[in-house]
């Protein structure tokens, strides 16, 4: 019996990429119906929140929102100038435009059990009009890319994970680039920035946003800022830790970006 | 009782992945609870529900990790067998024996599984911290055998059919009254 369970698993780990992702998407939908149960619960647990807070306390956060919403429209009508104004000045020197970012709202249900990988699992699917490869971002900054897709809910591997490379650019007067590598195994929020010039200008509390090589990441997504630097292999290249600006350990709510 | 038994094991497998996917883990690492699970099924059940843990278990956690699917198939099912060689010298009864051999187990399992993807060629994250993450996993598996033992003890007792007791009546004790 135990002779017939090794076989199984060495047949399966020697399976085509193809079939092991649509066994493994067939597997994990077996847990949709705790996907569904752990949805509701933290719903009845957040409304349930909110009906313990007091009038004056509502009060106080409607006028806190009300005075943000005011400062946001400001901030919006003075963006939308902004844009016409790129949109005209692009047009006369005759760059293409570039078409507006168009998000989708994704809840993370459940984060990678094994402590070697950093994975994350979100409740939208090719249903909802996700594709591998999609970035996912936070209001704070990029955490990642779609890597698996199911019909209701997708795999998004985090920025430090070995199957996650971004291309990075470091915004210093160099303009230097490098590649988002590792993180450490406890450190989630801190990973590798490699592959930089040894001539980089690199200091700390410089930002760090994606460019667009590659393909995957369009330019400007906020990484993080550099806490520090080093030069490497007998200084031929410098390597920079970069501190994320999202907190990957508390995701909750996350944007998939569908260019 | 034995298919009741496999039933409980195999369910509390599935509830187990889902919550330590769920959970945000403990001093920055995902806890494991399938080894401690694999301990309490090879020292109380037969060999069908070992394997079926080891089988249903290590899909279950691949489908929802970035392992290769089956790869931790393979740790579970060591440690059923390694486990079961011996079982009959184990002292299953004793809390001791099953914080230790969960701790064993809860350390062996990881480590094997990061074995076996270096030597595929495969590149986890890998430093000083996974040997920390390797102890909080064993430590959390050694409370947690004990604990699974009691949680099913009282499952078995519930669900499962009374243990036959032998009456007080004795025939031959019987005071027989009367002539004979």
């Amino acid at each position: 019996m135990l002779a017939i369970v090794a076989v199984t698993a060495f047949v399966l780990l020697n399976l085509p990429a193809n079939t092991v992702a649509r066994l493994r998407l067939a597997i994990s939908s077996q847990f949709l119906p705790l996907f569904g149960l752990a949805n509701v619960s933290r719903d009845v647990a957040g409304s349930t929140a909110e009906l313990a807070l007091s009038k004056r306390e509502l009060i106080r956060q409607n006028e806190l929102l009300r005075r943000e919403n005011a400062q946001l429209k400001l901030i919006g009508i003075q963006a939308n100038e902004l844009a016409q104004e790129n949109t005209r000045l692009s047009q006369l020197v005759g760059w293409q435009s570039k078409q507006p970012w168009r998000m989708k709202l994704a809840r993370v249900v459940l984060r990678d059990p094994a402590n070697w990988w950093r994975t994350v699992q979100i409740d939208l699917g090719s249903q909802h009009g996700i594709k591998p490869n999609m970035p996912v971002l936070t209001m704070e900054g990029l955490i990642g890319r779609v890597s698996a897709v199911g019909t209701y809910r997708s795999q998004v591997v985090l920025i430090g994970d070995p199957n996650c490379r971004v291309s990075a650019l470091v915004e210093n007067e160099t303009r230097d680039q490098g590649v988002l590598g590792d993180a450490s195994p406890l450190e989630r929020d801190l990973v590798q920035l490699s592959y930089l010039s040894r001539t980089a200008v690199i200091k700390p509390g410089q930002r760090v946003v994606t460019s667009d090589l590659g393909g995957t990441f369009p330019h400007g997504i906020p990484i993080g800022t550099i806490v520090d630097s080093r030069q490497v292999e007998y200084g031929l290249s410098t390597e920079a830790r970069v501190k994320l600006l999202a907190q990957l350990g508390s995701l909750e709510e996350v944007w998939v970006l569908i260019q | 009782m034995n298919a009741l038994n496999t039933f409980l094991i195999l369910l509390a497998a599935f509830l187990v992945v889902f919550l330590q996917s769920a959970a945000n883990g403990i001093l920055g690492t995902q806890i494991d609870l399938l080894p401690a699970l694999m301990i309490y099924a090879t020292l109380t059940a037969g060999t069908a529900t070992v394997a079926a843990l080891a089988l249903c278990g290590g899909l279950w956690f691949d489908s929802l990790s970035g392992n290769p699917l089956g790869l931790s198939v393979l740790p579970l099912l060591a440690i059923g067998y390694l486990v079961s060689l011996r079982r009959d010298l184990l002292l299953r009864e004793q809390v001791f024996a099953q914080c230790v051999l969960g701790l064993a187990a809860s350390f062996a399992a990881p480590a094997m599984s990061l074995m076996l993807m270096l030597s595929a060629g495969m590149k986890p994250l890998l430093g000083w911290g996974t040997l920390w993450q390797l102890i909080v996993m064993a430590l959390v598996g050694c409370a947690a055998t004990p604990m699974l033992f009691y949680l099913f003890g009282r499952l078995s007792s519930t669900f499962g059919y009374r243990e036959e007791t032998s009456p007080s009546f004795r025939p031959d004790r019987e005071i027989r009254r009367g002539r004979n």
